[in-house]
């Protein structure tokens, strides 16, 4: 099992989440969030005064799937948040050691 | 130390000899209030107008409008989130207090005649009126009610220390503001007050300022400026701070302090009269101008339009219409309202950058410059001239100009004297006058009020 950690643009979540949900993805977890990579932050100027933005903000798609897809879901994320801008944002993938469905308390595989 | 405050004062308090006596009156301001006695009633047989009175109990609503929540909101979105209620609060509360001391002695002190021995006539009002004891039902202000007048004149006695508010935000104790907002009211703004709109020797000498240029906007510009100077800058300012959390509050704002000031500039005509709809236009044309002027000159000095340079334009270009709005056409308000967007943008840069001084919200740049700019362009706009004056109190502009000068100086040397002495005892009170690191830090919404602006679970 792996998680797929993807960050991405915020106003890609949604081309992403309909793309994932055509592959059959039927669940992940969105967390809004901000951070900075080689594109750094910005500038904003208010009344002719300059403001320092070092965060951006950048929304975090966390999905996990079996390893057999893993690559599948991987290629989709990369399609749908692409917009070959500096600040496209990066996707990391974790393995997964274990996962349990609370409710029935299913172990594996059976619970993503 | 001590000695040079008392000579500061003492220059100060010799100012009106020092400027002369030659500057000859010809007639007052329609500001100057005058209580309706009995015998005055008996005489003129004054009597009440509805349609004068329903405009100016209208107006008053619309100047209240501007505090709460017009400048509340406008001030509240230009903070960090953590501080949003803090500044919502402020503006609350300076308006209730305001409300109390204006009963109490503020409109006694500040439109009634003098009264506390004869050399101060010029100088302060009477105490007959402290606690509102002389009023009557049915007393009147000309042909309405005194009633309305003491509203009227209210919401703008709380207003203007309202405006301070933006030199201190994110930083000051909420103790030392009420205690400094209380004692200003009744320092700064009754005197002035009482020279131009109650009588007093600015009056006497034909100042023109219709509805607060130099009353409000100045006295509150004066004031940040020295305050802001004395509590210290903000943490980070000027390279680190983080912008403005809410640039759509900050529009709300800007556009119900527009809407209320149709009250505060054609409310000043104290009638539903020509004056008041002339007053009205030229608010309104100035205020667009200005916001249009403010834009372009930041699309080209940064390369974007931002919605907060806009409307900052908008409330620099209804500060600078406020004195001249009972005095010049609407050729003049453009002129005004263009003016304003240039001059105000670059005070803003001045004061921050050159001067040093965090007035965070830029209350002496916009409100400061703006009031004394519109006051001394009313001497030559106002003139019946080309320009499509309706008129000024001297023959000539340039003499009225020197007025206006006057006036100016007066009221900015008495705003920096005051509020330095201001400070410095409020500051004995409240063991200094500003939050503890921590507290600033933490955001003033959880360490002075014990709420959070925005709880997002």
């Amino acid at each position: 099992m792996k998680l797929i950690k993807s960050i991405i643009k915020p106003f890609k979540l949604e081309d992403v989440k309909e793309a994932l949900s055509e592959i059959g993805i039927e669940g992940m977890t969105v967390l809004e969030a901000k951070g900075f990579g080689r594109q750094k932050g910005h500038t904003e100027i208010y009344r002719g005064s300059e403001y320092t933005i070092d965060f951006l903000p950048k929304v975090v798609i966390e999905v996990a799937v079996p390893d057999d897809i893993a690559d599948k879901v991987i290629e989709t994320i990369v399609k749908a948040a692409k917009t070959e801008k500096i600040g496209d944002g990066k996707i990391f993938v974790l393995p997964i050691e274990q996962a349990i469905r609370i409710r029935t308390g299913e172990q594996g595989e059976i619970a993503l | 130390m001590i000695s040079r405050l008392l000579l500061v004062y003492l220059c100060f308090a010799l100012a009106p000899f020092v400027f002369g006596q030659d500057a000859g009156t010809s007639n007052i301001g329609s500001g100057d209030a005058t209580i309706a006695t009995a015998d005055a009633f008996a005489e003129n047989e004054p009597s009440l107008d509805s349609g004068n009175t329903a405009w100016m109990i209208t107006a008053t609503a619309l100047v209240l409008f501007m505090t709460l929540p017009g400048l509340a909101l406008f001030y509240g979105g230009l903070v960090q989130s953590k501080n949003v209620l803090s500044v919502l609060m402020h503006c609350f509360a300076i308006a209730c207090l305001a409300s109390i001391i204006w009963f109490a002695v503020g409109y006694s002190l500040a439109l009634t005649p003098g009264g506390i021995g004869e050399e101060a006539r010029s100088w302060i009002g009477g105490k007959g009126a402290f606690f509102l004891q002389h009023l009557s039902i049915d007393s009147l202000n000309g042909d309405h009610p005194e009633t309305v007048w003491i509203m009227f004149q209210m919401t703008f006695a709380i207003i203007t220390p309202g405006l301070i508010v933006g030199a201190f935000v994110e930083r000051m104790k909420f103790s030392s503001i009420l205690l400094f907002s209380g004692l200003w009211l009744i320092v700064v703004y009754c005197p002035v007050c009482y020279w131009v709109w109650g009588g007093g020797w600015l009056a006497e000498r034909g100042v023109i300022d219709f509805a607060g240029g130099i009353v409000v906007h100045a006295t509150a510009g004066a004031s940040a400026l020295t305050l802001a100077a004395m509590l210290g800058r903000r943490h980070g300012f000027p390279r680190s701070l983080k912008p403005p959390h809410s640039p759509g509050m900050v529009m709300t704002g800007a556009a119900m302090l527009w809407v209320g000031w149709f009250g505060f500039n054609a409310g000043s005509a104290a009638a539903a009269d020509t004056s008041a709809g002339m007053a009205m236009l030229v608010t309104h044309l100035s205020a667009a101008t200005a916001s249009l002027v403010w834009m372009l000159v930041e699309w080209r000095k940064t390369g974007k339009p931002g919605l907060v340079g806009i409307v900052t334009g908008t409330i620099a270009g209804l500060a600078t219409i406020t004195p001249a709005s009972g005095s010049v056409g609407p050729i003049g308000a453009i002129i005004i309202g263009a003016s304003a967007g240039i001059v105000c943008y670059y005070a803003c840069g001045f004061v921050k950058e050159k001067l040093g001084v965090d007035d965070s919200l830029d209350v002496a740049a916009v409100h400061g410059v703006g009031g004394i700019l519109g006051t001394l362009l009313v001497s030559y706009l106002g003139w019946k001239g080309e320009l499509g004056g309706l008129g000024i109190n001297h023959e000539l502009w340039n003499d009225q100009l020197i007025v206006q000068a006057q006036g100016c100086l007066a009221a900015v040397a008495l705003s920096v004297v005051a509020t330095y002495l201001i400070v410095k005892v409020v500051g004995a009170i409240t063991s200094g006058i500003r939050v503890s690191d921590d507290d600033e830090t933490k955001g003033l919404d959880q360490a002075e009020h014990g709420e959070n602006g925005y709880s997002l679970s």
